[in-house]
Formats: C-alpha cells, structure tokens, sequence
C-alpha cells in the first residue's frame, strides 16, 4: 500500500511534466491545425537556457528567464518561420516544424557539446519532504508537482475567465468572424504559440535537473508527447491531462512491479517450453514489465487507435 | 480500357505513335546505360560502395514518394518496412535448408512481400485519415516496432542486430555473389526494375486516384472512389517496394541492427525526398544521389555536418518547397522560349558571390565551434587546406570580410537576376 503511494506521486510528477508539454502542443493544434515537432526541442532549449543562466544569476532566474526567451524564440518562429510556410499546406508545415527540430537539435550540440551539462536542483530543495514507508520524497518532486498545478490552474484561468481567454477560444473556432470583429488573429496565433513554446521551457527548466540535460532530450520525451495528444484526442485539453497521467501512471507502474509475461501464461493455461531458448515464443516467455513499460503508451496509443480514433476525448471530427 | 493503349503497328497512325514513344523512353535507356558503364568509370572499391548505398537509397526515396509525393501522406515511420523487410531477408539468408536452393537476385522478392504485409496491418488503421493523424500514428507505431526490436530478440537480434552471409545462396549462373561488383549489379537490376514499376504504377489510374485523394480527397469521395482505400493501397505498395530496398541492404551490408528501423532512418528518408522534390517522379532519385554524395564527402570533412543538412533542410522548406528537382524544372518554361542562355551571367553574378559568402559563414561556424569545444590549449585548426591559430585574429577578420562582402553582392546584384528570371520568362513581343 505504501509502495502504491510512493508511485502514485511519481507517476503524478512523470504525468504533470508531459501534460506541460502536451497542454501547448495541443493548444497549438487545434489552433493552427499543424503539430509543433519541434516543441519537444523548446523544452530541450527551455533547459539549456535555464542551465546556462542558472551558472550566473542562480536557479530561480533561470525559472523566469528561460521560458521568456524560449517565448520569445518560439513566436518569432511561427511569425518568421511557419506563417510562411503555411500557404503550402499542413504536411510542409509539419516538415517544417521537423526540420526545425533536427536544426536545434544540431545547434544545441553545436553550442553545448554532446555531453551532459551539470545541471541541478536548487540547495534549497535539495532535502527529503517526507518519506512513506522508508521511501524518502524530495523536496523537488513536490516542487515540480506545485509548479505544474499552478501553471494548469493559471492556464484554465486565463482561457475561460479572462477577456483575451475567451478572444482566443473564441479564435480557435471561428477566426474568420473574430478578425471581423476587428481583432488582430495573426497576433494572437503568434501569442498563442509563443506561450506554447514558454510553457514547453518552463518543462524544460523544472525536469532539467531530473532528466538530464543532454542534446537527446528532445527526442526522448517528443515522441511519447505527440502519443499523449493522439491518446487524448487531437485537440482537447482535458484531453491531454487525462492521457499524460494515465501515461505517467502506466509507466511509473509497469517499471516498479517486476510483473512477469511467465506468469500471466501460465495462469491462462499454457505450459513453458522445456527449452526455451531454442523456442520461437522464447521472447514473449521472458518478457518483464518493466522491459516494456516505455513502449506500454505506444501500444496504447494503437490499440486506442483501432478502436476510438478519435482519441479519448477527440471530437469525431478532429 | 486495356485497348486504349494497345498500338496496332498496321496502322500508320498508330506506328507513329509507337515511334513517339522512343522519347519518353529515353531516361529510362540512359539511366540504365550509365548504371551499367559507372563500374568502370569508378572503380575503385570505395566508389562501389558509394554507389550500391545510393541506389538503395534511390529505391527507398522513390517508395517513400510513392506516399509523400504521389499519395500527399507524410509518413515519420517509413523504415520500418524497409528494415523489416531487410530482416526477413536476412533471416532466409540464415536458414540453410531454404537458402541453398534460392537464388540470391530472387530474395528481395521476399523482402517486398514481408514489407508489403507488415504495410497491410498497420495501413488497416492508420490510413484511415491523411495529413497530420496519418503521420503521428506513423511516428507512434515506427516508435513501437523499433522499440520493440531490443524485445523481440528472437526477430530483430537485440542490440548488436543480426547478421548472414549470402554467398550460400544457389549459385546464379555460377555468380556467388563474393564480389562488390556482382552486386552492384544485382542491385542495378532492382533498381531499374523497382523505377520503372513505381513510374508505371504512378501512371495506373490507381496512381492518378492517388494524386486525386491527396489534391481534394473529398472531391474524389463525390466521385465514387474511397479515400482511405485508395489511400491504403498506396500504403501497402509503397511499404513493397521499402521493403525491396531493405532487402538489398541486407544483402549489400550483410547485417541489419536497430539503427535499420528506427525514427533517425525514417526522418533522413523524409530529408533525402524532400531535398529531391516530391512534386516529380526524378525528384526523389536526384535527393538520393546528391544526400549520399553530400554525405559522405561533407561527413569525411567537418563534424557539424548535420548541422549544415538541417540548415539546408529547413531553408528547402521555407523557400523552395519544389526541392531541386522543382528548381530544375523551374527553368523548363524559360528554356521552351529559348532564353536559357541569358540567365547565365546574371546567375554567375549573384549566385558565386553568395556561395563564397556561404563558404565564409561556414568558416565562421568552424571557428567557433573549434574554439568552443577544441581541447584547452589547442589553438590550430585546418580550414580549406590551411592551418592557423583559431585564436588569433585574423582569420576572423579574413572569414568575416569574405561572409560580408559575398553577401554584400549577392544582395545588390539579385535585382538584375530577378529582372533577368523575368524577361526570360516572357515570350518574345510580349509585355509583362
């Protein structure tokens, strides 16, 4: 029971961090229509920049400053970048946004080396919070999990109780009859993105110190985001937090409890090869939970696929 | 329809269409006599090498097409197919009792069919939509199944992938295959043949429905046809001849690993295509030759040369979505009114500056990145067969002076290319 515990806080802290990413990734989407592949890599440079100025000014700027400037680089890229690209169509967009993520991915190298930079939490979140059953919590966890709160409550806020909020909702659908009513929707696009991009650096900033930061960064967190967002249906907010926690879940799950494939046969009734390793099936006899815990959303997001298309929360259309 | 396009040679009409059709044929002869001469003009066995990896990358390119040029599907997963497919291969080159009485030039049959079928079960489902669903759910199951090969030990090998050796096929005509050049050819063979199948099936009325689904799929639904079949049916050939192409490189390099399958793969055969055009069938095979080219010549030369790709990459994009093959035929209405000529000059003009501001930049780019990252204390680097200090100052101020003054011309003469492009554009006698 406590173990349950200890990962339900870890799966908590796994699922808040990808519903940073996903919640601007799938704002942009249903916004512009085209999936930022890039916006894994903001929240690659998110840490770098946070770690590059957390050397100089300390670790609490580099929380305030990073995501300003991934923000900043983020809408110039929609305003530069994709808005000319756009009246190709959305596969060159989306080839866009790919190539752009291979780009910073060569240019982090480029700037920082291939190797781990030696980021780290703050000293003054450097301490164990609680412990449940021998099983000590840092300090930083916990920070992760308010920060990430705070940012989906701030986030819910400003869409539905704010005026810009509800300009925006408002532009998602009908973009046309917005601009008529005389607002500036190319701006707000640009806002939009640019803050998607901000929220994707302040992911970055807060898991640097966790996950490391390393110019594969991107790519090992990038995909199991664009799966979260299919998972929760192209385009639906809630959408997204449901699928990055039961992501989170699944995964802090499968990889703590060493389930074996062994047992879950035998239990249905068939028997184990004497000689298993000369046995074509000797790879599914063998197989641990904990050995497929990373592919575990990737199966989910197929079989999700095959059977509600439209995601968890997709509308049919989307 | 079939006797549409029967020509019956006793009619004169028809015997001179036969004789038109020599010049649409003539790429094809070309191509097919340059393949053959290349060994020995090249023949070396590096250059070898060279050229078995481009036509295997020709033939992916050309499939990948199949989807991302003729079909409008963009797909993050297409090595998959080719690598399973190279797998299959190289699990019936390891299987004794089968292998020793099949001939090695019959086998990427094999790698077609496994390709084509692993492209029937996921094209089941993901073909359901185009644009942007089609490429995630490409990119999440390419993620799956080249996750899956570090699982599936007895399939993929694990870590250090899987190896054979193909010489213990059924001798072909008494050609064992021990030998580059034998497979060069065998490969040369595959190549022409999966070209000229891909081209005819672009030209099927299931190929010209494919153009249709991907330009207004709902228009094409108004018509009576399926979208998402007509789509799966492109999928699934597609996912054939990837897998044709996976099989030559078992065959070629005698072992596949994880790196056949995985995402990495998948993004540099969106960048070969890309680069080479999708919007005309050559373009993909112009990508192919000048990304190996670039490759391995760029690759022996600096370490940043993925960096120069993505660059060149993202500018192809934004600027030139056509690829080369789009800005080669650009020129085709000006060559028709027969004013090619006078875009020369101008295109001297502005274009050897900007190259020259080009080669500064990167100089520049060298600089830093050899100061940056360098070993402390080593101060000498070699740029364009010159060794200097990279933390003296003039070098930089040379770079720079040659990165500023380039572009500095470039800019000031692209207005008479741009007057030139037009006029040579203009018929004769016309005005603008």
């Amino acid at each position: 029971m406590d173990l349950i515990l200890v990962n339900l806080i870890d799966g908590l802290v796994t699922g808040l961090l990808l519903f940073m990413l996903s919640a601007g990734l799938t704002l942009i989407f249903s916004m512009m229509g085209v999936l930022n592949f890039a916006h894994a890599s903001f929240y690659m440079l998110g840490a770098y920049f946070a770690f590059q100025i957390s050397i100089a000014l300390g670790f609490w700027m580099g929380l305030l400053l990073a995501p300003l400037i991934v923000g900043v680089m983020g809408a110039g890229v929609e305003r530069y970048g994709l808005r000319r690209v756009h009246q190709y169509g959305h596969v060159p967009e989306l080839i866009f946004t790919f190539g752009l993520a291979l780009l910073i991915e060569e240019l982090v190298q480029f700037v920082w080396g291939k190797n781990q930079m030696p980021y780290e939490a703050p000293e003054i979140l450097q301490f164990t919070a609680f412990a449940i059953a021998g099983n000590s919590i840092p300090a930083y966890k916990i920070f992760m999990i308010f920060i990430s709160v705070i940012i989906f409550i701030g986030l819910l806020w400003v869409l539905t109780r704010t005026r810009v909020g509800m300009i925006i909702q408002a532009a998602l659908t009908y973009p046309k009859t917005v601009e008529a009513l005389g607002h500036n929707v190319p701006l707000i696009f640009m806002g939009v993105f640019g803050v998607g991009t901000a929220l994707a650096g302040v992911a970055g900033v807060i898991a640097g110190p966790v996950l490391g930061t390393f110019p594969g960064m991107a790519f090992v967190l990038g995909s199991i985001v664009f799966v979260t967002i299919v998972i929760g249906g192209l385009g639906s907010l809630w959408g997204a937090l449901v699928a990055s926690l039961l992501i989170g879940w699944m995964t802090t799950f499968a990889k703590a409890y060493n389930l074996r494939m062994e047992d879950l046969l035998t239990w249905i009734g068939f028997t184990k090869p004497e000689v298993l390793w000369d046995s074509a099936w000797r790879d599914l006899w063998t197989i641990t939970s904990p050995q497929i815990a990373d592919i575990l959303p990737y199966i989910l997001m197929v079989l999700i696929l095959i059977f509600r298309p439209y995601g968890l929360f997709g509308k049919r259309d989307a | 329809m079939s006797d549409q396009f029967t020509t019956d040679p006793t009619k004169p009409a028809q015997r001179m269409r036969a004789g038109a059709m020599i010049l649409p044929l003539s790429p094809w002869i070309i191509a097919a006599f340059l393949l053959c001469v290349m060994p020995f003009i090249f023949t070396n066995n590096s250059a070898i090498t060279i050229m078995n990896q481009m036509a295997i990358t020709i033939i992916f390119a050309l499939a990948y097409n199949m989807l991302l040029g003729q079909g409008g599907m963009l797909s993050f997963g297409h090595a998959v197919y080719a690598g399973v497919g190279g797998f299959a291969c190289m699990h019936i080159i390891n299987w004794d009792g089968f292998f020793s009485g099949l001939p090695l030039p019959i086998l990427p049959v094999f790698g077609g069919l496994m390709g084509m079928g692993l492209a029937t079960i996921v094209g089941s489902f993901s073909t359901r939509k185009a644009g942007t669903v089609f490429a995630m759910i490409s990119l999440g199951v390419g993620e799956l199944i080249a996750a899956c090969s570090v699982i599936i030990v007895a399939f993929f090998g694990g870590e250090e992938g899987i190896s054979g050796d193909r010489t213990y096929g059924l001798p072909f005509f008494g050609v064992e295959f021990l030998q580059q050049i034998e497979v060069y050819y065998l490969i040369v063979f595959w190549l022409m043949l999966s070209a000229i199948l891909m081209y005819l099936y672009s030209r099927t009325p299931m190929g010209r429905m494919a153009n249709a689904v991907r330009d207004n799929p709902e228009r094409a639904e108004f018509l009576g046809y399926s979208a998402r079949w007509v789509r799966f049916y492109s999928f699934v050939a597609s996912g054939f001849f990837a897998g044709i192409a996976g099989a030559l490189f078992a065959i070629n390099y005698e072992i596949l690993t994880e790196e056949n399958l995985n995402t990495t793969q998948s993004g540099i055969i969106l960048l070969v295509t890309f680069l080479g055009g999708v919007g005309f069938f050559f373009g993909p095979i112009l990508g192919a030759i000048v990304f190996t080219l670039v490759q391995t010549v760029l690759s022996l030369q600096t370490e940043l040369w993925g960096f120069y790709l993505g660059i060149i990459f993202v500018a192809t994009v934004m600027f030139f979505p056509g690829g080369l093959a789009g800005l080669i035929m650009m020129h085709v209405p000006a060559l028709r009114l027969g004013k090619l000529g006078h875009l020369g000059v101008p295109y001297l003009k502005t274009l050897l500056p900007a190259a020259i501001g080009t080669l500064g930049a990167a100089a520049l780019v060298e600089m830093t990145f050899h100061v940056r990252h360098a070993a402390t204390g080593d101060h000498e680097m070699t740029l364009f067969w010159t060794t200097f200090d990279s933390h003296s100052f003039l070098p930089w101020i040379i770079a720079g002076v040659v990165t500023f003054v380039g572009f500095a011309i470039t800019r000031a003469t692209a207005p008479a290319l741009v007057e030139a492009w037009n006029e040579a554009n203009t018929p004769e006698g016309m005005s603008r």
